[in-house]
């Protein structure tokens, strides 16, 4: 509990972590990531890596469609532009981890801004529509320009290396993808402090009046799809050098919804809900099947049963969730915060 | 002098006219109401000065500049606020990120210096923030609710905010569309003190749409009176008050 907690500044009421305990325990997150890769078993740095790179994707298109208002279908693939530049560049052209990191991130924000161009005139389903449009013609140029994408059978890539530091296990990578999810969570947090963030905001609540306030639709429409998609190459990026290798089977339209559905659990227009999302959508199937193994093990007759009803349990998980918690677990965090604002008393 | 004219101005949609042929001039530092019943076209002239809408025929001047390819967000930083009838604040955002967003204009911080906040972008927004507060919340005295979101405000108070969010935007010119419709007597006279407030202190000109015509008669200078998308008439408000025109409607 704090008391007494007054603001002198402008600057200290608008901070983003606003007074020492939320500092503190942002202090205590960071203690403990940097502990986890020492104490964790390769199975936990794994999925560590796989929920950080989901991370920075989730976050890409919560700033589009939860904050923007754009509703995208294509996002998935978008991050397989990403992936696939990576993999093209480092394999053809030999160029380095960390340049190939940004040009896969322009190249993603390139396509963005093209698919993006009719958002302009569509707006709500019928934008859904035209990026849906997106997603299969880049499927189908992943699965069919062969030349360049080694076709369905894919590309695989050597492991990435940093100033000849050769990255060639989930530990070493870890500590690249916690760098690139902190950089890519402050730089969208940022964004929504200034008048780029609150124009994003006015367009999803009214594009008219947003207009009429002298927001250049057109450009700022532009930004969110360039910045969303650039996330997602970035993302991409970080994948196919994670996984060592990439085939179409990775970007498809189930990926794109899976992404919406990680930003619907986690919070619209939350950059926390984002993460809270991309980490449940991560960690939540893996722990209901391991529940179901350990407990197949028990009945080992109810095996058949068992094992399909994953899929079940957590479209069902996904279900009960938007009905009771339509606001995200960014929500469900806030209550949580609010509650132990002024603990142990209740008023 | 003159600071916006409508010269000639018609509009319709399909078969439908809405205006016809509507002239008036609006001069620097005055309160100009236009009134008339409903479906006379009030609301779309102010759209067509805002740029919403494009007129058929007919010139608007602001600034002795001809808006004809002038785009709406181009106009608002030339300096025209716009409040609007059934209130457009954005409900995802805090009171103090509406007034904020009406300043957007005025500021400069572009995408790469918004992602890296700290320096340019982190000051530009603490000046916004100081004048904010100095000039429109404590004016406005709405120092209380600036961080409650939008949504959970009374009615009479998001009108209050939006005219906040319309000054932020430091107009010549603010076109106001029916300020007080919906609000109780209290409001109304709060309101009709803010308006003449905002002419007297900013030197900002207003237009304004109204069908209070206790209201238009206290605070308005002129007054041009519309029906069927015709001007009938226009003059001081005791100048018109018993006219025919007046009577018919």
């Amino acid at each position: 509990m704090h008391i007494g907690d007054f603001k002198e500044t402008y600057a200290s009421d608008q901070a983003v972590f606003i007074n020492a305990t939320s500092r503190f325990w942002l202090g205590i997150l960071f203690a403990l990531l940097l502990i986890f890769p020492f104490v964790a078993g390769d199975y936990l740095l794994f999925m560590a890596n796989l929920a950080g790179i989901t991370i920075i994707g989730a976050v890409g298109l919560n700033i589009l469609t939860g904050f923007a208002g754009l509703i995208s279908l294509g996002h998935a693939a978008f991050i397989g532009v990403g992936g696939y530049t990576a993999a093209i560049l480092s394999t053809r052209f030999d160029l380095p981890f960390l340049l190939c990191l940004p040009l896969s991130g322009l190249m993603a924000a390139f396509f963005g801004i093209i698919v993006g161009g009719p958002s302009l005139r569509l707006k709500g389903l019928y934008l859904c529509i035209a990026t849906l449009a997106a997603q299969l013609i880049l499927e189908f140029i992943f699965v069919h320009w062969e030349s360049m994408t080694g076709g369905i059978r894919g590309m695989n890539i050597s492991p990435p290396q940093i100033f000849g530091y050769v990255l060639d296990n989930d530990f070493k990578f870890y500590f690249v993808t916690l760098i690139m999810v902190i950089l890519c969570v402050t730089f969208a947090r940022n964004l929504f402090r200034t008048r780029v963030g609150r124009a994003f905001i006015a367009i999803r609540d009214r594009d008219i009046s947003a207009e009429l306030m002298g927001i250049n639709l057109l450009r700022y429409k532009t930004y969110a799809f360039a910045l969303s998609s650039f996330l997602a190459g970035i993302s991409g990026c970080l994948w196919v050098n994670f996984l060592k290798n990439i085939t179409p089977e990775h970007f498809p339209l189930l990926e794109s919804v899976r992404y919406l559905a990680m930003i619907i659990v986690g919070g619209m227009g939350s950059i926390l809900g984002s993460i809270l999302g991309a980490i449940f959508m991560t960690i939540v199937p893996e722990v209901i099947s391991t529940i179901l193994g350990f407990l197949v093990n028990i009945f080992p007759t109810a095996m058949s049963f068992l094992f399909p009803l994953q899929q079940v349990i957590f479209g069902l998980l996904i279900v009960i969730f938007l009905v009771f918690e339509p606001h995200g677990l960014a929500e469900i965090w806030r209550r949580i915060k609010n509650y132990f604002h002024l603990w142990p008393f209740e008023h | 002098m003159k600071i916006l004219s409508i010269d000639n101005v018609s509009l319709s949609f399909g078969g439908l006219k809405v205006l016809s042929d509507v002239s008036f001039d609006v001069n620097q530092g005055e309160i100009f109401a236009i009134i008339g019943p409903n479906g006379a076209g009030k609301t779309s002239i102010l759209n067509i000065i805002s740029g919403f809408y494009h007129p058929e025929k007919g010139k608007v001047f602001f600034k002795g500049n001809d808006l004809a390819h002038v785009h709406a967000d181009k106009r608002a930083a030339m300096g025209m606020g716009r409040t609007f009838q059934n209130i457009a604040l954005y409900h995802g955002m805090s009171v103090l990120d509406n007034i904020k967003l009406g300043a957007h204009s005025h500021l400069k911080t572009g995408l790469m210096s918004a992602l890296w906040y700290w320096g340019a972008a982190h000051r530009e927004e603490m000046e916004l923030r100081k004048k904010i507060e100095e000039d429109i919340i404590d004016f406005l005295e709405i120092e209380s609710i600036r961080n409650h979101l939008v949504s959970a405000l009374a009615y009479g108070l998001q009108k209050r905010v939006e005219l906040a969010r319309a000054l932020a935007m430091r107009p010549k010119v603010l076109l106001m569309d029916e300020p007080v419709a919906g609000m109780n007597a209290e409001e109304t006279e709060d309101m009709a003190r803010f308006i003449l407030d905002i002419k007297e202190e900013y030197d900002i000109t207003i237009v304004l749409i109204e069908h209070d015509m206790k209201m238009i008669m206290d605070i308005s200078d002129r007054v041009l009176v519309l029906n069927f998308g015709q001007a009938l008439t226009q003059g001081t408000p005791n100048g018109l008050f018993g006219t025919k025109e007046i009577e018919r409607l």
